[in-house]
């Protein structure tokens, strides 16, 4: 009995390197997306887009023939868990590269952890703080905050508006815009009469419209990712004050648009080109990626894309090209990415460099604004 | 400041202020008739909410709102009767922790069957944009709906437990169970009683609240917390303490926003709470013997 089990014992164990042979083995990607939590409406579309590109991507055989398994961690928008969960990614999981975060705020929790880790960071938040000062391995494909202040403001100047009223929420994606907006407001003649700070599971916001109303603004701008953005809309409105309304990016989810109703029609906001993408020219670059991935996401979830899949469709995209253009090797992918050129994205096309880890400029953004509930061109 | 833009951030008070109330009427329910501090009291506003949204799509609104009371009500009852009435040394800490781990559960609960998304009922007259005049200052029609339904509500319980034998019943289980229960008045039967009621008025607020704040499956801990907060400021137990409590501490906050930045507005509550307690310890309105007669 002894004698048999121990050679049946034998055999199973000279098996295994037989099958692991036979098998390749995946490459790990790590994601670390804000599946729930205020930050949701980021989150769980790019988790969605992953999913499926990961999916697509093994159905047609993988990366130079390995399959990707894709180790996905819900941190609730919540920078300690993103801390934690990056740690788990790295020392545990032993990841390739880690997709995400998708707020400012986690993203620069989790900097200096996979920097150390040396582990690729493709981040989707906003913030210019995330690449400045620049870590080798740390990149991000959402362009930078400062890009959709400057639109804005141009925006604003041409419009003839010089006195405005700045909310935004206590996020790492509000300090952030709110640093480049306090920065950059005296180089296009604009004064913050009132600039308050929200909690971002605020629900209400009439007490600090009203400071708003009793300042006599002539514009008002609210940067934040949360609900939030939906509920000024509608205080602002309901308060009687008509005068024009900018949002952040971070608007670019149609959801915001369905939640604030009638109250979001005239909304101004700079946005990828994602969001308009069936009104862009046929000679456009960006176009046809942007269809293809429309197209793929619409009809298998039922729902609009938005610019912040657009990231993970993005981030994904490139990590696969620097991967089949040099092989499955850390260092060597991290440097592919580095000297990438002329990647075609959702969010623009990518050019990045040793000092440039974002690669997008201010082209990236359009200012749109929503019509019958639609986002469309802003125009002139 | 003018006088229409006081009056504009006199309302605002007042409806997060009238939020917070029945939040903290909900926990004076249940304190009231058992002792217990029951800490899911936030969860239950957001199911009201949640479960109108869901059947609103199917039956017409005052329908979908009444299903989502009685839905709620009886999830109410159905925490009671399944985690608090088996425990035989119930104890306030016992209660506290099971409370905490019966809102962790509802809140997970919602998050599994709603995802994480926002959702709220349409405004049930007029929409997002409509806004009555009044005396210069501009409000949403919900508003009122909102102060009228907490209205009715404090005023329904006044003559319920003034005017009717199950009303007094509860507040014999409030003064002294042992003797209640030796005068033939049914305590356990009145203990899911209070959870049901209690549950019912925190489904009502959330659904009528919703097209203002958005509903979502994480809207209950903050709620909870500021709703316990109200209750202590007012005196646990006291309903018409803790609506003058919540209106107050409202509009405090409200007026706190016009002059100290708005990140600042909970340090407002908190410090506000904390000198009340070092001042009158049993809340503003509450009776210091009464309080000192208690176990908590």
């Amino acid at each position: 009995m002894h004698r048999l089990l121990r050679t049946l014992a034998l055999v199973a164990a000279a098996s295994l390197p037989v099958a692991a042979l036979a098998a390749p083995e995946p490459i790990k990607v790590g994601a670390l997306l804000a599946v729930t939590g205020p930050a949701s409406l980021l989150g769980a579309p790019e988790a969605r887009t992953l999913e499926m590109r990961v999916q697509e991507l093994n159905a047609k055989g993988g990366v130079g023939g390995r399959p990707v398994q894709l180790v996905l961690k819900d941190t609730g928008s919540s920078p300690e868990k993103a801390v934690s969960f990056a740690r788990q990614l790295i020392e545990e999981e032993k990841v390739f590269a880690i997709i995400g975060p998708s707020t400012s705020g986690e993203s620069m929790a989790v900097k200096a952890i996979c920097e150390e880790g040396k582990t690729l960071l493709l981040s989707a938040a906003a913030a210019e703080a995330i690449v400045n000062p620049t870590l080798p391995h740390v990149f991000k494909v959402a362009p930078k905050d400062s890009f959709a202040v400057e639109v804005i403001f141009q925006r604003m100047k041409k419009m003839g508006i010089s006195r405005i009223g700045l909310l935004s929420s206590n996020t790492g994606f509000g300090k952030g815009g709110k640093e480049q907006v306090e920065k950059l407001a005296p180089q296009y003649g604009i004064t913050l009469a009132v600039n308050e700070v929200y909690d971002k599971s605020a629900t209400d916001l009439t007490a600090e419209v009203t400071k708003l109303k009793g300042a006599g603004v002539q514009a008002v701008l609210n940067w934040s990712i949360e609900p939030a953005q939906s509920i000024v809309v509608k205080n602002v409105r309901q308060l009687g004050l008509t005068i024009p309304i900018f949002q952040s990016h971070g608007f670019a989810n149609v959801q915001y648009v369905k939640a604030a109703g009638s109250a979001a029609e005239g909304v101004v906001f700079p946005a990828s080109r994602i969001v308009v993408a069936d009104q862009l020219p046929a000679t456009n670059p960006q176009k046809p990626v942007i269809e293809a991935y429309r197209k793929a996401y619409e009809g298998r979830y039922g729902e609009e894309v938005s610019t912040f899949g657009g990231h993970a469709w993005d981030a994904f995209g490139i990590l696969v090209a620097a991967i089949e253009q040099a092989g499955p090797d850390r260092e060597k992918v991290r440097a592919a990415v580095e000297n990438m050129k002329g990647f075609v994205g959702t969010a623009g096309v990518f050019r990045f460099s040793p000092t440039d880890h974002n690669g997008l400029d201010i082209g990236a953004f359009e200012l749109c604004t929503v019509k019958n509930g639609h986002f469309v061109p802003l125009g002139n | 400041m003018s006088i229409d833009l006081a009056l504009q951030y006199l309302v605002a008070g007042l409806t997060y202020g009238s939020i917070y109330a029945v939040v903290a009427i909900g926990f004076n329910i249940v304190y009231s008739a058992t002792g217990i501090i029951n800490f899911a009291q936030g969860e239950f506003v957001m199911l009201g909410g949640m479960i109108a949204v869901s059947l609103s799509r199917i039956v017409p609104l005052p329908l979908a709102i009444a299903g989502a009371v009685a839905a709620t009500a009886a999830v109410g009852a159905l925490v009671e009767v399944s985690l608090l009435r088996w425990l035989s040394k119930p104890t306030v800490l016992r209660m506290v922790v099971i409370t905490i781990g019966a809102s962790i559960l509802l809140r997970e609960g919602a998050l599994f069957l709603w995802g994480e998304g926002v959702r709220s009922l349409p405004y049930f007259t007029g929409d997002e944009v409509t806004s009555v005049g009044l005396l210069g200052a501009r409000v949403s029609p919900q508003v009122f709906w909102v102060l009228g339904t907490v209205a009715l509500i404090v005023g329904t319980l006044e003559w319920f437990y003034r005017r009717t034998l199950l009303g007094w019943e509860m507040r014999a289980c409030a003064a002294n169970k042992d003797a209640a229960a030796l005068c033939g008045v049914p305590v356990r039967r009145l203990v899911s009683l209070s959870f049901a009621m209690a549950a019912a008025i925190g489904a009502l607020a959330g659904a009528v609240v919703s097209p203002i704040t958005y509903t979502s499956y994480a809207v209950g801990g903050p709620l909870a917390i500021k709703g316990f907060t109200v209750a202590i400021l007012g005196g646990l137990g006291n309903s018409g303490g803790a609506v003058a409590a919540g209106l107050a501490l409202g509009v405090v906050e409200s007026f706190a926003v016009s002059v100290l930045p708005a990140a600042y507005k909970d340090v407002v509550t908190l410090t506000l709470l904390l000198a009340v307690l070092v001042v009158r310890p049993s809340g503003l309105f509450a009776s210091g013997e009464a309080a000192r007669l208690k176990e908590f």
